[in-house]
């Protein structure tokens, strides 16, 4: 059952076309990466598949009742608004201590809940935002680049606790990733995003497709790639989608995919 | 027993506190300073259409302000930059509102009182808007609070939790252009502003809670109120520059004992 799908979605910020003819569905327990450079409209995916970014062609359809849990890629807490954890896991619902507890202990950060949301290191706050992405009860996860800022132990502990979440509640996760390697193990589907989808597959046939390594470089089979942007082929926003299609290795469509997954 | 004209300006002041200190927060916050002074300078063109079309002035200022919130929204939310769309709308109201004035026979005294508002010659009349209206901006905030706080916090959070932002700023935009309405003619169009955002910024050091911080800025509001009244009243300066003063000096003093949050 596909709990978010996008189907020929194009959005646009005033006359830039910031994706083009995008096609995406999840389905439940799945664990989708965007991976893409600066600028490759990963942000705006995220934004407009919970419909916060307006569809200027296509649609996005939910599942009835979707529930989703949101990690914003960077919350900025205006220092004048007081907010304590505690005060910040009952937004948008109000949730009984004990929960607000269970979840802090759930994302390893217990007892933090008098604290200000200000005074957290960046460790903390990305889990307070998972534990409170979490309360909702979520179908689904979308995380949008959770990890920035936190350093590399973090980084694979945090990912490291998605998978343990996954496990215990089957959730569907859909991130937006720059760390490519720890992603390409934890990840059952990639999507190569600039601007419209470059390629999109299982990590391994995506890391070989020539267009992710246009974009990330020609490392080892892409699970070691540098995040370099070598940008070779032609992005215009007006291309033609046909060539990709023409590469059915590594852009294979969602249902062959899922059918492949399941 | 002080005058009856005292007792009325304290009601009206008490009850527009009660409206602006909770609002004023969200103003502090969302950034949105200059946006209620945009809505109050708006107001004047509305107090000017009012008196021209002898429609009454809380009628006119509301529609005005409303137009001029909404026009505001729908410029910046087309990403264009919003204090200079702001700048832009705000000051030709202001001068639009000024000049139409300027057609209108013997009304050039009343339009002072609507720059700096008279709160000594509040009616019974007025303390019945000014109240109703405090009331219904107060309902609309509490009803809406949890998503009004979600949508501040970060307007993606809101959207994934079906909370839809705009309508949330929509929300926000009409408790102003409703605030503005019943104001202006108490404290007048310049100083409403001031007092959305004076009180408000004040009970940021004490406030532990975003619950805690809109009451503490109604309650250092209502302080403004009743201290500026009796300045007025002991030097005889005028009322509604004396209740901003009073409320600057409040937010002077919150500043000094600073604990670290």
């Amino acid at each position: 059952m596909q709990l978010i799908s996008a189907r020929g979605l194009s959005v646009r910020h005033g006359a830039q076309i910031a994706l083009s003819s995008v096609d995406f569905a999840i389905s439940k327990g799945e664990i989708v990466t965007v991976v893409g450079p600066n600028g490759s409209g990963k942000s705006t995916l995220l934004k407009a598949l919970i419909g916060l970014e307006h569809a200027a062609e296509g649609q996005v359809t939910h599942a009835p009742g979707l529930s989703i849990g949101y990690v914003p890629q960077r919350l900025h807490m205006d220092a004048r608004l007081p907010m304590s954890v505690r005060r910040f896991l009952s937004l948008p619902h109000r949730v009984p201590d004990t929960e607000a507890e269970a979840a802090l202990r759930r994302v390893a950060v217990p007892g933090i809940g008098s604290r200000p949301m200000s005074a957290l290191s960046g460790g903390q706050f990305q889990r307070v935002l998972l534990a409170r992405a979490l309360l909702a009860k979520p179908e689904i996860l979308i995380l949008d680049e959770p990890t920035q800022g936190l350093d590399q132990p973090g980084v694979a502990a945090f990912y490291r606790l998605i998978e343990e979440v996954r496990a215990e509640t089957g959730v569907a996760v859909l991130m937006v990733s720059h760390d490519l390697h720890v992603v390409m193990s934890a990840t059952d589907r990639v999507i190569c995003l600039n601007g419209h989808v470059c390629c999109e597959g299982a990590p391994r046939v995506v890391s070989e497709a020539p267009e992710y390594r246009a974009l990330f470089g020609l490392g080892t089979g892409g699970a070691l790639a540098l995040y370099r942007h070598v940008h070779d082929h032609d992005h215009d926003h007006d291309h033609d989608h046909d060539h990709e299609h023409g590469h059915a290795n590594h852009h294979p469509h969602h249902h062959h995919h899922e059918g492949a997954d399941a | 027993m002080p005058e009856d004209f005292l007792i009325r300006a304290a009601l009206a002041g008490l009850g527009l506190t009660l409206a602006t200190g909770p609002l004023g927060a969200f103003v502090v916050w969302r950034r949105m300073a200059f946006f209620g002074d945009a809505t109050a300078h708006a107001a004047i063109l509305g107090v000017a259409l009012a008196l021209a079309t002898d429609l009454p002035v809380y009628a006119g200022t509301l529609a005005v302000a409303m137009a001029m919130g909404l026009a505001v929204s729908a410029l910046t939310g087309r990403g264009q930059a919003a204090d200079s769309a702001l700048g832009v709308l705000a000051h030709s109201a202001l001068a639009l509102g000024l000049i139409a004035v300027s057609f209108l026979p013997g009304v050039r005294s009343d339009l002072s009182a609507y720059l700096f508002g008279d709160i000594l010659a509040v009616t019974d009349a007025d303390l019945i808007w000014i109240w109703g209206g405090a009331a219904l901006v107060l309902g609309l905030i509490a009803w809406r609070w949890q998503a009004l706080l979600t949508a501040t916090v970060d307007e993606a959070l809101a959207q994934a939790s079906g909370i839809d932002p705009r309508r949330e700023r929509l929300v926000l935009t009409l408790a102003l252009a409703l605030v503005v309405a019943v104001a202006v003619k108490i404290v007048g169009a310049l100083l409403i502003a001031a007092m959305l955002i004076i009180p408000a910024a004040a009970a940021r050091g004490p406030a532990r809670s975003p619950e805690a911080m809109a009451a503490i800025a109604a309650l250092f509001g209502a302080l403004a109120v009743l201290g500026g009244l009796a300045l007025s009243l002991r030097l005889d300066t005028p009322a509604g520059p004396s209740i901003v003063a009073t409320a600057a000096a409040i937010f002077a003093l919150s500043l000094i004992p600073r604990r670290p949050t």
